[in-house]
């Protein structure tokens, strides 16, 4: 019997992934095109269906982005209206931790969850940036180092607003004319971020806390994920890249008295079905050409170059400039994957040398990957192998067509997985989120606390003796444990 | 009953297991399921039967209090605590019926104008256009240290100077007035028909017809444009209750529809009265406010007169019933008859508040809509898809739409 493969179906948000102009291409607002989503991905027993999100429109070179899907209906209200036409999918979305308050996330969160009966999971990202912060009350506030810090001090008070209502607390015993048994709701969290006490209005969620999950690549949104997630949403989702990544998440489990099974690694793919692994690279190749038009390519490179391209003929050969090493303001509202651009200009010029390819050519190349092509048996295999041997716990499917692409994979790759032993074939009776990933209960706040605890101890340790963390990086988390 | 006046509204509130706080201890109070979606289906679906306008559904940032006049936390646990986030509540809702309105409430003191705009949004589009929402401020320190993030003195403390009190009511209803604002520009921040999806250009959009908002208020400052594009009805329907001249004058410069509570013939005019002088110093808007008086509502049943349940229910929960609202305690026909009454003193509606659901809101579908029906006065289907349509409003126009 194989590993069983983890399966999240991510509802295309506002990247070039989604080829709107295809005729199949549905309303990626209407909430038919969610239901239609889910309910494909239930059919097909996945785990979870994903929402990402972005608070504020992306713009480039000053102006609105508008080569692809642009806005989203909100978050949780879209989860907890697909609680009410699903019965067994997990709901993940995508909040963020800068600019939204414990009280009243944990709030949502639990109501989601007891509305779905155990199924919320919450993918805890970052911002800080001044861009996005101009959307909200307190503007763009918090500097870079202090991001994690916060997302981790933000999960943690939520943990405590949870935890403050016993699992079996509601009883509505009408014989003793007591409404609530057990804990009251009242709790206090003090941390460099909050100050906050008094009690929560909400039960403790189905699942005792929601799943969480993790995305962010940098050492510090590795060491949180290891610290404070269930669960890491990641582009390393092939390869010696992705068994890398997986080895080093795992690995780092241990200080924090964790297991390697309590984090799953989920990394993001794509994929096209065909009747034949030819059939499927030709579409492939279509589909890559119209993820990335000659403006999307330019727009693409920018990112990279952090600098105006729109001269640069699409056709022709990557741009004779050399980048520009801090961003400006030219890209802005997206996450910035390039770490050391001119390193990474370098990388594309050998690449376009050794493989004759033009400016769009290169873009397609490092945008427009599809992780799974081929036939039905191809990509079930490759999927189990992958899992079998330590890329990743399972994928995250995200397909070019809204709401239609999960079909050819629930219609003719889910029959194999689940013949070959890698996927249920029903949901188990009442089954959770958490259960369905494996991850075993919610362990309280302070269990978390004090495993974060312990981890951070033994890291100041290694620190001491010559390890390579920067300084001010532990006394942040010190800080905010 | 007149019928040359338009047909009357109603809507339901619904809260908990009913507003009396005796509620939960009845045989049928459901009370074990508050917490579950099946619940409040049943709830909206039931109304959605006697083709009730919309449901208000109530919400607050803290444990419930003595009573709604007075809802400071009181320990014990004697009373039902605890609550579902209302808008979320509303969108789980909203997939499980197809005509009623949907009315969450939502702070406007500890949210992020940003949110609230998205997630009210976002109501709509799940729902086809039967969002509305109800704006409510939080005076209370207690609130405030929930979010740590302000301190908020006790503006509803009896001990502080009715000065004090009054500023720092003013307060909260400014910042309120602009939460309104700001979140009907982001409504507005989208054209409806921005997303082109123009192939020969590669442009999914149209971005002059996105707008920055760039609000610039006392309170705090709003870049946009939204997130998420226009919601169906253009501007969900915005409802708030109000006792006085200052929540009056919020309603006046941002809602749609203003609930009140008159206690008798006399109240009723005079409030109306004083609602109508806010809005002639206030309102911008050329539509005036729609009124809804607010009633308790204990129906007889066949067992039991209106008068014996509320004592029933007042002896259950060990507390005479206060609230801030007419109760109401009779049989359908005088309730009819009374809302025939104000209606001809110029109410548009009546929100009913059900003591107790499982008991009071099949009363009022089964028995008071029928004789309103009869009477001519109250809609015999759903014949208009939106809320706002249903309300009479007017098509929201976009402040931002070009004449093109
Ligand atoms: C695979 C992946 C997906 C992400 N998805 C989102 C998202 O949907 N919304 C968002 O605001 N940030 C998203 N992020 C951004 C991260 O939360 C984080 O802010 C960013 O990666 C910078 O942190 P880092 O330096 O640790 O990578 C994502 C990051 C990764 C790697």
């Amino acid at each position: 019997m194989p590993k069983q493969v983890i399966l999240g179906a991510h509802f295309p948000g506002v990247n070039n992934t989604t080829v709107w102009s295809d005729p199949r291409s549905g309303s990626h607002i209407e909430f038919e095109s969610f239901r239609r989503f889910a309910q494909t991905a239930e059919r097909g027993r996945f785990d979870f269906l994903f929402l990402a999100e972005g608070l504020a429109l992306r713009e480039q070179r000053g102006h609105i982005h508008d080569l692809d899907v642009v806005g989203r209906p909100d978050t949780l209200p879209v989860l907890a209206a697909l609680a009410g036409v699903t019965e067994h999918l997990g709901l993940v979305g995508t909040i963020n931790a800068t600019f939204n308050e414990p009280y009243e996330l944990a709030r949502q969160f639990a109501t989601l969850d007891l509305l779905s009966q155990g199924r919320a999971g919450w993918n805890v990202v970052t911002s800080s940036d001044a861009f996005t912060g101009r959307n909200f009350r307190r503007g763009g506030y918090l500097p870079r180092e202090h991001r994690y810090a916060r997302a981790e001090s933000q999960v943690t008070a939520n943990r405590h607003l949870w935890d403050s209502w016993d699992q079996d607390a509601v009883v509505a015993d009408r014989e003793s004319g007591q409404f609530r048994t057990g804990r009251d709701g009242d709790f206090a969290y003090t941390s460099h971020f909050f100050d906050i006490h008094g009690t929560f209005n909400t039960p403790r969620p189905t699942q005792g806390h929601p799943v969480i999950f993790q995305a962010g690549d940098s050492d510090d949104g590795r060491e949180f994920a290891a610290r404070t997630a269930d669960a890491i949403f990641t582009g390393h989702g092939s390869g010696d890249d992705g068994r890398a990544f997986y080895r080093d998440i795992k690995g780092r489990l241990a200080r924090y008295g964790r297991d390697p099974e309590d984090l799953k690694i989920l990394p993001a793919a794509t994929f096209i079905v065909g009747s034949t692994d030819e059939e499927a690279r030709r579409i492939s190749d279509t589909v890559r050409r119209q993820q990335v038009s000659g403006q999307t390519a330019q727009l693409i490179l920018e990112r990279i170059w952090n600098r105006d391209l729109s001269g640069f003929d699409p056709d022709g050969p990557l741009p004779d400039i050399e980048p520009e090493s801090h961003p400006g303001a030219l890209v802005q509202g997206r996450v910035q994957h390039v770490k050391d651009p001119a390193a990474e200009v370098a990388r594309l010029r050998q690449l376009a040398a050794d493989k004759n390819l033009s400016l769009r050519e290169v873009a397609i190349e490092i945008s427009a990957r599809q992780n799974f092509v081929g036939s039905p048996e191809t990509i079930a295999d490759t999927l189990i192998e992958s899992v079998e041997t330590g890329v990743s716990d399972g994928y995250i499917l995200v397909p070019h067509i809204t709401p239609g692409g999960l079909d050819d994979f629930v219609d003719h790759v889910v029959p194999i997985l689940t013949q070959r032993g890698a996927l249920r074939s029903e949901y188990a009776a009442g089954s959770t989120l958490r259960d369905n990933l494996a991850l075993g209960g919610a362990r309280s706040a302070t269990a978390w606390e004090a495993g974060s605890a312990a981890g951070l101890a033994e890291l100041a340790g290694h620190e001491l003796a010559g390890h390579d963390l920067a300084g001010h990086d532990v006394t942040e988390r010190r800080a905010s444990a | 009953m007149s019928s040359s006046l338009p047909p009357t509204h109603l809507a339901i509130a619904l809260d908990g297991t009913g507003w009396h706080p005796g509620s939960w201890l009845q045989p049928h109070s459901r009370a074990a399921e508050v917490f579950s979606g099946a619940y409040w289906t049943d709830l909206a679906r039931e109304a959605e039967r006697g083709l009730i306008d919309f449901v208000t559904i109530e919400d607050s940032l803290t444990v419930q209090g003595a009573s709604p006049l007075d809802p400071t936390p009181v320990p014990g646990q004697g009373r039902l605590r605890g609550r579902l986030d209302a808008s979320l509540l509303a969108s789980f809702a909203a997939t499980r019926t197809e005509h009623i309105g949907l009315v969450p409430t939502i702070t406007t003191t500890h949210t992020e104008p940003f949110h609230v705009s998205k997630n009210l949004a976002t109501l709509d589009h799940v729902s086809n256009g039967r969002a509305g929402w109800r704006v409510q401020v939080s005076g209370r320190p207690g609130e405030a240290e929930h979010f740590g993030r302000r301190t908020i003195p006790g503006s509803f403390d009896p001990n502080s100077s009715p000065e004090e009190k009054s500023a720092r009511v003013g307060e909260l209803f400014d910042e309120a007035t602009e939460v309104v604002e700001v979140v009907r520009q982001l409504w507005d921040s989208w054209e409806h028909d921005a997303e082109i999806r123009d192939a020969a250009t590669g442009r999914f959009i149209d971005r002059d017809k996105l707008h920055y908002v760039d609000f610039e208020g006392d309170f705090f400052s709003v870049r946009g444009p939204s997130i998420t594009p226009r919601p169906p009805q253009g501007q969900p329907v915005v409802t708030s209750l109000g006792h006085a001249t200052v929540p009056y004058e919020l309603a006046a410069r941002g809602a749609d529809v203003l609930f009140v509570t008159p206690h008798d013939d006399a109240d009723a005019d005079w409030i109306l009265a004083e609602v109508r002088d806010a809005e002639a110093r206030v309102r911008t808007a050329e539509t005036p406010l729609l009124v809804f008086a607010d009633l308790e509502v204990v129906l007889d049943t066949p067992g039991s007169s209106g008068a014996e349940r509320l004592a029933a229910l007042g002896e259950a929960a060990g507390d005479e019933f206060a609230s801030d609202a007419l109760i109401f305690t009779g049989s359908a026909p005088e309730l009819a008859a009374l809302i025939g009454r104000w209606r001809g003193r110029g109410y548009a509606g009546f929100r009913l508040r059900p003591a107790e659901h499982a008991v009071d809101l099949p009363a009022i579908t089964s028995e008071l809509v029928p004789l309103l029906q009869e009477a001519g006065v109250f809609r015999t289907a759903y014949d208009q898809p939106t809320l706002r349509d249903r309300l009479g409003l007017p098509v929201a126009t976009n402040r931002y739409a070009t004449a093109s």
